[in-house]
């Protein structure tokens, strides 16, 4: 079972604390803070799963999902959104782009590891 | 006795004395001499006493012995309409005034558009109705001759003579004084006169006959109402359909009738007469009804059984051998008979003459000639043929119809058939949507059903056979005359007004309802309802220039000021003039035509310049009072433009500040939207170490430290956040309070360098340009200060040299001074420059400690200062300019 994260964020210490706690539960993680390239990188990357910010410099999350989905062989990537935008609309608008699981921050740390753990096994199932 | 002789003697000299003094009024008015009790509202009210012919005189005591109390409703109609419709009355009288109208069917005429076949109709039922009406009046002359004749046996007295010799010098007299001359107003003061001589000698007959009566015979005023007790009289029963029928028919007739008409409205000299006689008549109508009831009591009492109580008046003195009495007694008969006949045979000659043969005799004239002369006389000899045509027909009906009815009976078909025109008349007065084919129609309906109810029926065996009466023209049992459509039970009388002006009145609003009226009808019908607003002065138009100046005034109010100006100038260039106006040619008249219809339409236009230039009987003010009304009508559309364009702009208005709120709105939840995101940014990371720190079991120390110092970096970062967004609100709602004062531009600069960079690892290069720096600047200096710090602070964080530094360069420009902050690093990429100084726009996040509020906050205290900040292109690096105003000094 690989376990490999990646993180696309562009607040230096919300990416340093998620690594923190990816790494304590041992997922190996990689972290970006560019929007425009972050469809390049994940690709690059091949990851089990992406924690995706909503909103990043250069293209928005919900910008880099609708183009992952369209990517072949991650369509079916589980993809969890991260954002301090935290209305009903966005979640709607999250959902419909092709987002996995949606959460708002702040968040507690054990959540955010559950459902990196939930959304890895249900990929695995499939 | 010898009475007849004498009598024939009295009343010829009767007739002299009454023909003396028409004479001396004619003459005296004719030279303008009037004397003042000529011109007197007691002549006036006298002359209104025509309404009481024979009939009243003879009649109301044949009635009252009769029908009991019944005659006196003969006296309240009249009596209503004086007490209670005098304002009416007084309209009629202001229409009839400023109309110029000569009788009752020229009223009718013109208020209906000068329509002639009205006039026509009108004319003709007068005729019918007035013809028995004076046939009467004969009858009644000569009945009264015949009862002088009874008691004379020496006389040879003929009933047809003596109606001959009457009827020819009544006509006699109507002609000489009625058709004297032609006078525009057609008021004639010496019939007026003679008429109110006449009113006198019949009220003092009368009331000499009820005293002597009443005391010389009843033995005073107690045993005379004795005796009213004990007759049949006493017994008497109200009928009230009849009573009312009644009443309101001789109030219709007190307005209708012709003479009527011509006493009240056409002879009137002054609309104030009325008001005298509104009490002064029925004043005069009581002390006529006075002694009607004791002189039918006594006469029914101690007179044999077959005398005509007609008659009683005369009968009773001339059996008592008081022929002195009797003789004033027949004078006031005849006065009656003939104050009627005369002024009705005037006025029904004026209206035939006017309506019938003037336009016959007009349209056989060869087009084009002159006719101005001899109008005149062709008029004049019309008016003396008619009144010897209408006296000859009168003198017809008597003769045919033997003199045998009632005199009550003749006298309430003429009433009955005279109201026909009433519906039309008061519609006129008052209605402005009553037509000329509703008038039309109304009077030929109501005057069919009263010639088929009343008229015909009365005329006996000879027109309808017992069995139409009782069983219906061929036997339709629903046309009995007196059961119309099966309506039994009611007295002939009101069966027949009930019919006849219901079906009038309906017709009338029906057919005016569903029709429009012609312009003109418009134009008159405003005249007759609004004629207390329109007839204000008298105004007299004369020469072409004065007719010009008309056409100006009529077309101003028409097409408007400027507009009418702008033609009439157009024209008179146009015809080379040097006058002010143009001269009415028929070219410019043309033109000025067609310009009108534009507004008005070609109709009223071509009216209205017709009626200015040619002179016709409807007058200038009719036409101003049209003008004035599309002048109206003009201002008020200009009015309703002028409030759309207002409801537009305050639709436009409110769309806008619509636009703007919801603009504000958008930007109110993009601005929390904004905030929420900032502030759970750093509360993220809060969160995230501190639970970190709490569930770690082991940890090293260095690690714990860090995490704890980013909990504390975070902590700092929302506090500064919630200043700033706190400061921002604060500035921007307008509540911050300024505090105002004096410093050196050099000191506030120094100050803000020192806080900007204090605790900075690697504090930028600050260059500066020394004494020119020194600038006494009043303002609040803590608020500069603010901005400086947050411009060197920027540079401090975004600039990218490798050795960065920062100008700071103090410039005067007029009444301020420019302070710039230049760094050298990149600068600001352009498609960022506009928005740098909005609130959250960060334009590199990675190095972003704040929110991005630091420019907006900025550009808030400049504002709030008086002064600007804005960012420099081209400059190299980063390029700020704080433009301050260097303030009046305080306290100096």
């Amino acid at each position: 079972m690989s376990r490999h994260v990646v993180l696309i964020e562009d607040e230096p210490n919300i990416t340093e604390a998620i690594r923190f706690l990816l790494l304590r539960d041992g997922w190996t993680v990689e972290a970006h803070a560019d929007g425009a390239s972050a469809v390049e990188f994940i690709e690059a990357a091949k990851p089990d799963i992406v924690i995706l910010d909503l909103m990043l410099p250069g293209k928005s999350g919900l910008d880099v999902v609708r183009e992952l989905r369209e990517r072949d062989g991650a369509q079916d990537l589980p993809v969890l959104m991260l954002t301090a935008r935290g209305q009903i609309k966005d979640r709607e608008m999250a959902e419909k782009a092709g987002v996995t699981r949606f959460m708002t921050k702040p968040f507690a740390n054990a959540e955010v590891l559950t459902a990196v753990r939930d959304l890895c096994a249900q990929a695995e199932q499939r | 006795m010898g009475s007849l002789n004498t009598l024939v003697l009295v009343c010829l000299a009767y007739v002299v004395l009454l023909f003396i003094v028409a004479f001396f009024a004619d003459h005296l008015a004719a030279r303008g001499k009037s004397a003042r009790w000529m011109r007197s509202p007691l002549i006036y009210t006298l002359s209104l006493s025509i309404y009481c012919t024979a009939w009243t005189f003879y009649g109301a005591v044949g009635n009252a012995a009769r029908s009991g109390l019944e005659f006196i409703t003969i006296y309240l109609g009249p009596t209503l309409v004086m007490v209670g419709w005098w304002w009416g009355l007084r309209k009629l009288v202001r229409v009839g005034r400023s109309q110029r109208i000569t009788s009752i069917a020229d009223l009718l005429s013109a208020r209906y558009g000068k329509s002639n076949t009205l006039a026509i109709g009108v004319t003709l039922l007068a005729v019918i109705s007035v013809t028995p009406y004076i046939a009467l009046q004969l009858q009644s002359i000569t009945l009264s001759f015949a009862i002088f004749a009874e008691a004379d046996p020496s006389s040879r007295f003929s009933d047809t003579n003596t109606v001959f010799g009457v009827a020819v010098g009544l006509a006699a007299f109507a002609i000489l004084f009625g058709t004297r001359n032609l006078n525009a107003n057609e008021r004639h003061h010496g019939v007026v006169t003679a008429v109110a001589l006449e009113a006198i000698v019949k009220l003092v007959a009368l009331l000499a006959v009820g005293i002597f009566v009443v005391w010389g015979i009843g033995g005073g005023i107690g045993p005379t109402l004795e005796q009213i007790d004990r007759s049949p009289i006493g017994s008497w029963h109200v009928d009230a359909g009849r009573w009312s029928t009644l009443i309101f028919l001789s109030a219709a007739a007190f307005v209708c009738l012709p003479r009527m008409f011509q006493v009240t409205v056409v002879e009137n000299e002054d609309e104030r007469h009325l008001r005298t006689a509104s009490w002064a008549f029925p004043l005069y109508l009581m002390l006529m009804s006075l002694f009607v009831l004791p002189i039918a009591a006594i006469g029914l009492q101690i007179m044999p059984e077959n005398t005509n109580p007609d008659l009683f008046v005369l009968a009773i003195p001339l059996s008592l051998g008081q022929n002195g009495l009797a003789m004033l007694s027949f004078l006031g008969g005849f006065s009656s008979a003939t104050s009627m006949v005369i002024v009705a045979a005037m006025a029904l000659s004026t209206m035939v003459s006017n309506h019938i043969v003037m336009p016959i005799w007009l349209r056989n004239q060869s087009p084009g000639a002159s006719v101005s002369g001899d109008v005149r006389n062709v008029v004049l000899y019309a008016r003396r043929l008619c009144i010897g045509l209408i006296m000859a027909l009168g003198y017809l009906y008597y003769r045919l119809s033997g003199g045998g009815a009632a005199l009550v009976t003749i006298g309430l078909v003429a009433f009955a058939g005279i109201s026909q025109i009433l519906p039309a008349l008061v519609g006129g007065l008052f209605w402005r949507g009553a037509t000329r084919n509703g008038a039309l129609a109304g009077i030929a309906v109501g005057f069919t059903v009263w010639l088929y109810c009343m008229l015909l029926p009365a005329m006996g065996q000879g027109v309808f056979s017992d069995s139409v009466m009782h069983n219906g023209p061929w036997g339709v049992a629903w046309l009995r005359p007196h059961a119309l459509f099966g309506l039994e039970g009611l007295d002939p009388t009101v069966h027949a007004v009930f019919w006849s002006l219901s079906f009038n009145t309906v017709v009338f609003c029906a057919v005016s309802l569903l029709g429009f009226p012609s312009p003109l009808e418009r134009l008159q019908g405003a005249q007759f309802v609004h004629v207390f607003e329109h007839s204000a002065g008298p105004r007299g138009w004369s020469g072409s220039v004065a007719q010009s100046e008309d056409l100006m005034v009529m077309s101003q109010r028409i097409l408007g000021s400027r507009e009418a100006q702008a033609f009439f100038d157009s024209e008179r260039e146009r015809q080379g003039g040097r006058g002010a106006l143009p001269e009415p040619t028929p070219t410019f008249l043309e033109r000025l035509e067609r310009e009108l219809s534009g507004s008005i339409g070609a109709a009223a236009s071509h009216a209205m310049i017709g009626q200015i230039v040619g002179g016709s009987s409807v007058s200038v003010q009719d036409l101003m009072a049209v003008a004035d009304e599309t002048a109206q009508m003009l201002e008020y559309s200009n009015q309703l433009e002028l409030q759309s364009a207002k409801l537009e702009d305050t639709a436009r208005k409110l769309r806008i500040s619509n636009d703007k709120l919801t603009q504000i709105s958008a930007q109110k939840d993009s601005f929390l939207s904004q905030v929420s995101h900032e502030l759970r940014t750093p509360m993220t990371s809060i969160r995230a170490f501190s639970e970190i720190l709490r569930d770690a079991e082991t940890m090293a120390p260095e690690d714990k430290k860090r995490y704890a110092g980013i909990i504390h970096d975070e902590a700092r970062r929302l506090s500064r956040l919630l200043d700033d967004l706190l400061d921002l609100s604060v500035l921007e709602n307008g509540q911050v309070t300024l505090n105002y004062e004096n410093g050196d531009l050099a000191d506030v600069l120094d100050r803000a360098v020192a806080t900007a960079l204090t605790g900075v690892a690697e504090p930028l290069e600050v260059k500066r340009n020394g004494s020119i720096e020194h600038v006494r600047v009043a303002s609040d200096l803590d608020r500069l200060a603010q901005v400086f710090i947050n411009l060197i602070a920027n540079a401090q964080k975004y600039c990218d040299a490798i050795h960065p530094s920062l100008t700071i360069r103090v410039q005067k420009f007029g009444t301020g001074v420019f302070v710039d902050f230049i760094d050298n690093g990149q600068g600001i990429p352009e498609e960022h420059q506009q928005m740098i100084f909005e609130k959250f726009s960060r334009v590199s996040p990675e190095k972003a400690g704040g929110a991005g509020l630091g420019l907006a906050i900025c550009r808030e205290i400049m504002e709030r200062l008086g002064g600007d900040i804005e960012y420099m292109r081209g400059k190299g690096g980063a390029a700020f300019r704080v433009s301050l105003p260097v303030g009046a000094e305080i306290g100096k």
